[in-house]
């Protein structure tokens, strides 16, 4: 395998909605910032990548202008996927490790403010037995919720503990849209929205986007002081099949922890893409790790949730913990599909 | 140290048609993948990843519907990965299963494309509208047809060159039993004479609306090795792989022949060693929605010189017993389903390679270029395969 | 949005003239009961748009009966709808530029069959326009010249709704007809489609 790092990353400050600027307008100053902070440019890139959804944008094609932000002139390698940036990334490493290429530039965004979420998260769903009935991405999530809670895996009381450590911590992330938190008395007090969560066991409905620049080898270590290796990526997918599964599991993201080589040495810093809070305990589990961890230090998904974005952003995270020194070794978990369904876990370190 | 070498060792197809409604759409892509896993003498248990491509999810109105299909793809417990690049997506997405294998990261990888463009309304799906863009009162084919009329200018061509196109990719479809269309009485005349929609193009000079899917079983050297020792079939090896994107709108570009195209092709034979393409590549399968496109891809892709294009299609060297075979499978004129088109023109590149095209086969195919495009002529992905190794 | 998936709904193709595009017969195989061949589960999703700031400016722009393209700092290219970015050099264009309302037709096509209500009366010409001092071509339709007339080079201007009855889209122009200036040479025109 190659030596691969992220060595650069930008995002957006995120918002419940973006009022003025279409979705070019809305990535292009990332994208920017992405390259300048290295003084790259297009044309030092080998491969560029990006994730974004048509039933977001409620457009079909939606990815084709933002194209446009990238200054695809001469002509790029470029590529798509209809999933969060996080694979955008896992493609752009993929190309970089068959050796067609040893710099990528990668990006996910989206705006789900255009649409209602849930009702659009709906359509994910199978189109025969599942979705005629639209059961909106909130009853799903609570469906496992109340299956952790039966299971005895989690009380209401650390999920309450939850919400309020990661939008406590979302304080010190400058692009965090929810920050800060009422004690976890004070959240177990509130109303469900769907038994048994409440407001604040669900993420918020984003507008925004990230990028990031990947290099091999002695390139990366030009453009970055300290590059956040990464030492292990790997992704799986778990059945649809929603009623034939234990929900409070997720043996696909133990699976990907294998091949990504989670356990080969210390995690000091965790960033999950757990949306709701009970879905951070599952992948705690999943992920074998110790109490000691520092989880979501940015908030996590709870704090900013751009759907195609907020996975990348965790791997971005973790990256930038890398890249200042703070720490040396960190995960950085991405998710797809609903309750967990498909999931991305990457690895990351600095040299010691 | 290089890149681990791929080989494309089984094919699968469904029938393609214009409703499938004897199967679900997981039913579908069964079809499909069993197919190349029994051509490749595998189960699904030997499958190590699944990579899947489809064009807008609005035609069968299921978001990121990878999500959904991993059980009856196989793919539980398994990587699963989703491309979406416009109508090059068929193409893009065997790229992206072939540079799984390349990556020396997995032995055998099924990739799969498809479209059930029966289940909505293409037109809609396509570009349903959006208040502040503007809507085409032309339809999809008035997108293109202006730019087929400014290389008809350009070149010189006489107007009846898209329907020698047409008439030849139809009577090929003839002997594929795949293809959508079988038009047993298509003559030059009924060409000619049909219903001109955008002029110049005519209604049996577009392509059809299809449902299908294709899926092919990428493999590593040894473990190709073992599928073909297994199953007979010689592999199909991958010797180039390239993609390129440009803006659908940029000062300067020229949509009659898209540079993307020009360097994608470059790079793709340059990486096989290609330095004259009309002589070392033995037949093509590229991607012709309007009967136009190819002589325009003729002269895109270097097998003829700008303004010559037309004329190898007219002296017939692009039909099955010409020097420059293309779309011996009917191609997109006679099958389209839109996700679906891209991999087909890589797997029917492929079968041609592997002496397993039954009657469209072309004799002697050691090297095939596979070709897809799509947007508004601005995302190509390429390869070329042939029987020798890289 | 509404999604549609009954065959029998309404659907642009049924504008088609009759026979084209029609389905085969399904083949499917016997079952002892009747096959389900169709599931038809109506869905509709409503989307609230943002167009942006560039294609704002453009909108308001034919609002008050002029075309405003758009350019990046310190550039010359000018975009017309553009969505906000020079694409070529992939930044924010930020400057409005006032082009035409003069143009030329770039490429074009007769067109038989329209798409919708506002497509006009077969057969049409419908063109890539490029306003004078634009670098890259708009869609239009061109009338007031019998279709078999137009030319690639022909110069044209925009026919405008009266002021009174536009607002803010792209049908404030509702077609282009000739003017009387010599063409210009083809040639000119490559790499402005």
């Amino acid at each position: 395998m190659r030596d691969v790092a992220i060595v650069s990353v930008a995002q957006t400050d995120h918002v419940r909605a973006e009022p003025r600027r279409n979705e070019v307008e809305m990535v292009q100053p990332v994208i920017q910032a992405a390259l300048e902070r290295i003084g790259a440019q297009i044309s030092d890139i080998g491969f560029t990548c990006s994730g974004s959804s048509d039933y977001l944008a409620g457009q079909a094609f939606s990815f084709v202008m933002t194209l446009d932000a990238v200054g695809a002139w001469p002509p790029i390698a470029e590529s798509h996927v209809e999933m969060d940036g996080a694979w955008a990334l896992y493609e752009a490493w993929v190309k970089i490790q068959a050796r067609q290429a040893d710099t990528a530039l990668v990006y996910g965004y989206s705006k789900s403010s255009p649409g209602d979420l849930p009702r659009v998260l709906t359509r994910q769903l199978d189109p025969y037995y599942y979705a005629p009935l639209w059961p909106d991405s909130v009853a799903m999530a609570a469906l496992q919720a109340r299956a952790m809670l039966d299971s005895g895996a989690i009380t209401e009381t650390e999920m309450a503990e939850i919400a309020h450590r990661s939008r406590t911590a979302a304080e010190s992330n400058p692009h965090a849209q929810l920050k800060g938190s009422p004690p976890p008395e004070e959240l177990l007090a509130g109303d469900y929205v769907a038994e048994p969560l409440r407001r604040h066991d669900c993420p918020p409905i984003t507008d925004g986007g990230v990028a990031v620049v990947l290099a091999a080898g002695d390139r990366a270590r030009q453009w970055a002081d300290r590059p956040a290796w990464i030492t292990g990526i790997d992704h799986r997918v778990d059945s649809h099949n929603f009623g034939a599964r234990d929900l409070t599991r997720a043996p696909s993201v133990a699976i990907a922890a294998r091949n990504a080589g989670v356990g080969y040495g210390a995690v000091e810093v965790a960033e999950l893409c757990a949306p709701f809070t009970h879905q951070e305990k599952i992948l705690r589990t999943e992920l074998s790790l110790d109490d000691d961890v520092v989880v979501n230090p940015s908030g996590g998904a709870l704090a900013a949730n751009p759907i195609m974005g907020a996975g990348l952003i965790r791997l971005g995270e973790v990256a930038q913990r890398i890249m200042s020194g703070e720490v040396r070794r960190g995960l950085a978990h991405a998710t797809s599909g609903q309750l967990l369904q498909q999931n991305l876990v990457a690895v990351l370190e600095g040299d010691s | 140290m290089n890149a681990e070498r791929v080989a494309v060792v089984g094919i699968g197809q469904t029938k393609y048609s214009a409703v499938r409604g004897d199967v679900s759409l997981p039913g579908l892509l069964r079809e499909a993948a069993y197919r190349a896993l029994e051509d490749a003498q595998l189960t699904m248990d030997d499958i190590d990843a699944v990579v899947v491509g489809k064009a807008p999810d609005f035609f069968e109105g299921v978001m990121m519907p990878e999500t959904y299909l991993a059980d009856a793809l196989g793919a539980v417990g398994k990587p699963l990965f989703r491309v979406h690049t416009a109508g090059s997506v068929g193409g893009s997405t065997a790229l992206v299963a072939a540079s799984h294998v390349q990556a020396g990261l997995h032995q055998r990888v099924l990739t799969l494309a498809w479209e059930q463009q029966s289940v909505s309304e293409a037109m809609w799906a396509l570009s349903f509208p959006v208040p502040f863009r503007q809507q085409l009162v032309a339809g999809a084919g008035g997108y293109f047809a202006p730019f087929i009329r400014e290389y008809m200018r350009r070149s010189g061509a006489p107007d009846d060159v898209g329907v020698l196109v047409a008439l030849k990719d139809r009577l090929n479809a003839l002997k594929n039993p795949y293809a959508h269309l079988h038009e047993t009485e298509i003559t030059y005349d009924s060409v000619k004479d049909s219903f001109m929609l955008w002029e110049p193009i005519r209604y049996s000079e577009t392509c059809p609306s299809s449902d299908g899917a294709v899926a092919m079983v990428l493999a590593a050297e040894s473990a190709a090795e073992a599928s073909a020792a297994a199953s007979g079939v010689p592999p199909a090896w991958v010797q180039g792989t390239s993609m390129r994107s440009e803006p659908a709108t940029a000062s300067g570009r020229d949509q009659i022949s898209p540079r993307a195209g020009s360097q994608c092709a470059a790079d793709v034979f340059a990486q096989a060693g290609i330095s004259d393409p009309l002589q070392d590549i033995d037949m093509v399968e590229m991607y012709v929605p309007f009967s136009w496109y190819e002589p325009m891809w003729l002269e895109n892709l270097g097998f003829a010189p700008e303004g010559d294009g037309w004329k190898m299609t007219e002296s017939g060297r692009t039909a099955m017993d010409g020097d420059l075979p293309v779309n011996c499978s009917g191609g997109v004129l006679s099958s389209n389903p839109i996700g679906a088109s891209g991999m087909i023109r890589f797997a029917e590149a492929a079968l041609q390679v592997r002496n397993r095209a039954g009657a469209h086969q072309v004799d002697g195919v050691r090297r095939a270029l596979g070709h897809a495009y799509g947007g508004a002529g601005q995302f190509f992905a390429m390869w070329v395969v042939g029987t020798d190794k890289p | 949005m509404g999604e549609r998936d009954d065959p029998a709904g309404d659907r642009s193709v049924a504008a088609m003239p009759e026979g084209l595009w029609t389905q085969p017969p399904v083949e499917v195989p016997e079952l002892d009961m009747e096959q389900v061949r169709r599931v038809t589960e109506p869905a509709t999703l409503v989307y609230t748009y943002t167009p942006g700031l560039a294609q704002t400016r453009f909108l308001r722009g034919l609002q008050e009966g002029r075309i405003l393209g758009e350019r990046a700092e310190g550039a010359t290219d000018v975009y017309v709808t553009g969505r906000g970015m020079d694409p070529v050099l992939g930044r924010a264009t930020t400057e409005s530029v006032e082009v035409g309302p003069n143009a030329t037709v770039t490429a074009f096509c007769v067109v038989h069959i329209g798409f919708g209500e506002k497509a006009p009366p077969t057969p049409f010409v419908s063109a890539l326009i490029r306003p004078d001092g634009a670098a890259v071509s708009l869609y239009g339709t061109v009338l007031g010249i019998p279709y078999d007339e137009v030319r690639i080079g022909m110069r044209v201007r925009p026919v405008w709704l009266p002021e009174s009855e536009r607002s803010a889209t792209f049908e404030c122009i509702t077609h282009w007809e000739p003017i009387d200036e010599p063409d210009v040479p083809a040639e000119e025109l490559k790499g402005h489609m």
